[in-house]
């Protein structure tokens, strides 16, 4: 039983601070109420409330609290203190503009997120009643509607730190395929048009940090990877590209 | 900081929440043309809709024939009878086109063989007035918040709904005569200090289940609306409605669907007994959640809860078939790993009842319309104020919400909010609120940056939290409500004296954690004084010194007042299109 907890965080307020430091802080096992990281994050913010991070849900659904931990891109609520070990180290998502401390800019995210048209385009049946869709249509939106925006993903990518106003990024990538592989959705072919080019889709190479990532064990980069092959197959005809495949 | 003068921006329409119920009414507003902003402070998608999992309720009949009517008995019976029939009316009747709208917008509804809408069982749900068990809840796995919220942030971004993301709203700006001009509110990312003019505001701000130590909610539910309507000196109603979810996880509180029950999951004590069969042999596990919710706290108290501290229940869900848990359940399958570390498919998980849900909120009609009683006992209503979802009291849920009923709510009330005002906006009266109005609503900001107040807002909200749980919880009595009252009056007058140590512009968290911390001890307060008022045992709210219902003296809606008072205001039975259901006991 761990009865310290040794903190390291960034912290960084543009109004007071020249540059980022990195602050050690002690908390008193006693006093975390969980067992995951954001209890021990919330008692080290009741000794010093300055400590400026988002959290809502603390059960993984809301995504407020992102940010990288011991290197690596999680959520503070889903992340277990006991993986953690000794000493824990926390800095805000990387690649993202720091606003304060952990708390990062996620407008570009968000933009990127908006350029792929997240919202379904369907004429409702004349019926007036629901789409039909099977079941097995509608398993195709397991692993890709789940996704909760919290830019682990996206932020955890070298082709997103280098052109975040231009690539997609996985997250937005992985909501282009929920809509594109929805049996309801009627625009696929522009959807798909949409993503050509060198940036919007093509920066993605294929790294997998996005996968490795994902609290929420979703694959942005087999959801490209399928997008990928719809491109293919629209820019080369269904049929040469059965033959290409043989 | 500066905070000496504000500037002013104008909209037709302010909507104070981005979650299930206010991107519902921007939808429709957006569409219509007026000049609409959204106005969170979260990001929409962190709202806490997201976390909802179970389902929302319509009679679509994709599972053999249902009514409208049979969804609305239940929900009046499930609330014991403290609903108001002509909203419940609405908002049963309206459930099918609604939940077909939403599939319309894109939600990836679970779906039947024939590629219609899966729909489950859920607490309280009957056919045929009572009947046998429906299948009325449809739903999206156990992740139906997720995909309602996401649906409709989607269709906003679609229609170009205006944002103002992370904006913190301080409180109403009112006129002399009680008009509602907009709100005070503070950019957080800068700590800029706006006026937000509008000629309608539309409460959407959620619940306010962190007044309670246990609960499920998120951080965020503050009962901010309620509390900026609480301090106008407008009434909140039927506050001591708080519904306690009969499955939080031990420890941590995070929810685990009723659907897990809907899907055939059971409860039992440490003797390994269903100890609903007992209780409630009719409906057993899926009874209504104030009756499983005592029934599990009564197993607790007469020393038959599980673990080395006999304090909670087990869930029991291994014996489901094994496609149920990727099918239906994975949400709270990963939930009970990650969290508990426990496999549901193996083993039981341990839950108890916790803070789930408050029914009582700002009164309002089914228009969105906010309601005051005067002297006289008539409704008047406040000028420019509307309120929708959780935060409001309509009263679709009465003294207990059925699960899957809270989303509906959100859809149906808040496009019915939308609607009004889209079709009547225009005969509204612009306000003009004097400087000094504008000034009021910015003072509680003002005031925490005063150096000598010194009241420390970590140690009242922990004392806040343990009143509430210890002496406002599932059971409760005269003696130990009236010690946590008289203790709330002295939190009360000290949550004015906050003192905050972080000075800075930038997204101050300390100063916001302040401001909501002042919510909640208002919300805290208004359920304290209507529980100790409220005589009798009804839906939620379970007295011992009081274990009957009371309908000659109760059966009325309390009106708890800023001055400690309480008022009565009837329960309508004015239904349109069904005669109304009359007051019965319910059975078990």
């Amino acid at each position: 039983m761990i009865n310290n907890y040794t903190l390291s965080i960034y912290r960084y307020n543009p109004e007071t601070d020249k540059k980022p430091r990195m602050q050690s802080l002690e908390v008193d096992s006693s006093e975390v109420k969980g067992i995951m990281l954001l209890d021990l994050l919330k008692a080290a913010k009741d000794h010093d409330p300055t400590i400026t991070f988002r959290f809502s849900c603390g059960a993984g659904i809301c995504g407020s609290d992102g940010m990288n931990i011991n290197g690596r891109n999680g959520l503070a609520c889903m992340t277990q203190l006991k993986t953690l070990g000794d000493k824990i180290i926390l800095r805000p998502l990387p690649g993202m503009p720091v606003i304060r401390d952990l708390l990062v800019d996620m407008n570009l995210f968000y933009r990127q997120y908006h350029s792929i048209k997240p919202y379904l385009q369907a004429e409702p049946p004349k019926d007036g009643k629901e789409h039909k869709q099977s079941i097995s249509q509608r398993r195709q939106l397991d692993g890709l509607y789940e996704c909760i925006l919290c830019a682990c993903c996206s932020t955890a990518c070298p082709s997103w730190w280098w052109n975040p106003d231009k690539f997609v990024g996985p997250a937005g990538l992985l909501w282009a395929c929920r809509f594109i592989v929805d049996s309801r959705d009627m625009k696929e072919s522009e959807r798909l048009e949409d993503l050509e080019g060198l940036y919007r889709l093509y920066r993605c190479r294929g790294i997998m940090n996005c996968a490795s990532v994902c609290p929420k064990g979703l694959n942005p980069s087999a959801a490209i990877a399928s997008v990928r092959e719809r491109m293919l197959k629209k820019a080369l005809g269904k049929q040469s590209y059965d033959e290409a495949n043989q | 900081m500066i905070m000496n003068d504000f500037k002013a921006r104008e909209f037709d329409v302010i909507v104070v929440g981005g979650g299930g119920s206010g991107l519902r009414a921007a939808h429709t507003l957006s569409q219509s043309g007026l000049k609409v902003a959204v106005v969170s402070k979260v990001f929409p998608l962190r709202s806490h809709t997201v976390s909802a999992q179970g389902g929302i309720n319509a009679a679509l009949g994709n599972y053999g024939d249902d009514q409208w009517q049979w969804h609305m008995y239940d929900t009046v019976v499930g609330s014991d009878f403290l609903g108001d029939q002509d909203a419940i009316e609405l908002m049963c009747k309206e459930a099918p086109e609604t939940i077909i709208e939403l599939e319309h917008m894109g939600l990836p509804f679970s779906r039947n063989e024939d590629g219609t809408i899966y729909q489950r069982s859920f607490g309280g749900q009957t056919l045929n007035f009572g009947q046998e068990v429906a299948h009325r809840t449809c739903c999206a796995q156990d992740r139906t918040g997720h995909a309602l919220l996401h649906t409709l942030y989607q269709q906003n971004v679609a229609v170009a709904t205006n944002f103002l993301n992370e904006w913190f709203a301080i409180d109403l700006v009112v006129d002399a005569n009680g008009s509602v001009a907009g709100v005070s509110a503070i950019e957080m990312a800068t700590g800029e200090i706006v006026f937000l003019k509008a000629t309608a505001t539309v409460l959407a701000t959620g619940g306010g289940g962190q007044i309670f130590q246990s609960n499920t909610n998120a951080h965020i539910c503050t009962g901010d609306g309620m509390a900026m309507v609480f301090r106008q000196n407008i009434g909140l109603q039927d506050m001591e409605m708080w519904q306690f979810h009969p499955t939080g996880l031990l420890g941590s509180g995070i929810l685990i669907s009723e659907g897990t029950r809907g899907e055939g999951g059971y409860l039992l004590n440490s003797n390994g007994e269903r100890f609903m069969c007992d209780y409630a042999p009719h409906l057993k596990d899926l009874s209504c959640r104030d009756v499983v919710a005592r029934c599990s706290m009564t197993e607790i108290r007469e020393g038959r809860g599980c673990g080395p501290d006999k304090d909670h229940v087990l869930l029991k869900l291994s014996h489901l078939d094994p496609e149920v848990f990727i099918e239906k359940l994975p949400g709270i399958t990963q939930i009970a790993m990650t969290y508990v570390g426990v496999d549901p498919r193996k083993d039981p998980i341990p839950v108890v009842p916790t803070c789930h849900y408050s029914m009582g909120g700002i009164p309002c009609n089914y228009h969105g319309q906010v309601l005051t009683v005067d002297h006289d006992g008539k409704d008047r209503k406040v000028p420019g104020l509307f309120a929708i979802g959780e935060c409001a009291n309509v009263s679709v849920h009465g003294a207990n919400r059925l699960g899957a009923n809270s989303l509906l709510d959100l859809v149906v009330l808040g496009r019915a909010c939308g609607r009004y005002l889209q079709e009547n906006i225009q005969s509204f009266t612009a306000v003009n609120p004097s400087h000094s109005d504008i000034e009021r609503a910015f003072s509680r900001c003002k005031n925490l940056k005063k150096p000598s107040q010194g009241i420390d807002a970590v140690k009242l909200r922990k004392e806040m939290k343990k009143i509430m749980q210890e002496d406002f919880g599932v059971f409760r009595e005269h003696a130990s409500m009236e010690k946590g009252l008289k203790r709330l009056e002295v939190l009360r007058t000290m949550s004015k004296k906050i003192t905050i140590r972080d000075q800075s512009a930038i997204f101050n968290t300390e100063m916001f954690n302040a401001l909501e911390l002042q919510n909640l001890i208002e919300v805290a307060y208004a359920t304290a004084i209507a529980a100790f008022s409220r005589q009798e045992s009804r839906g939620a709210h379970s007295r011992v010194d009081y274990p009957d219902r009371d309908d000659k003296k109760w059966l009325k809606h309390s009106i708890a007042n800023a001055d400690g008072t309480i008022q009565k205001r009837s329960v309508s039975k004015q239904t349109k299109f069904t005669a109304p259901i009359e007051t019965a006991l319910r059975e078990h």
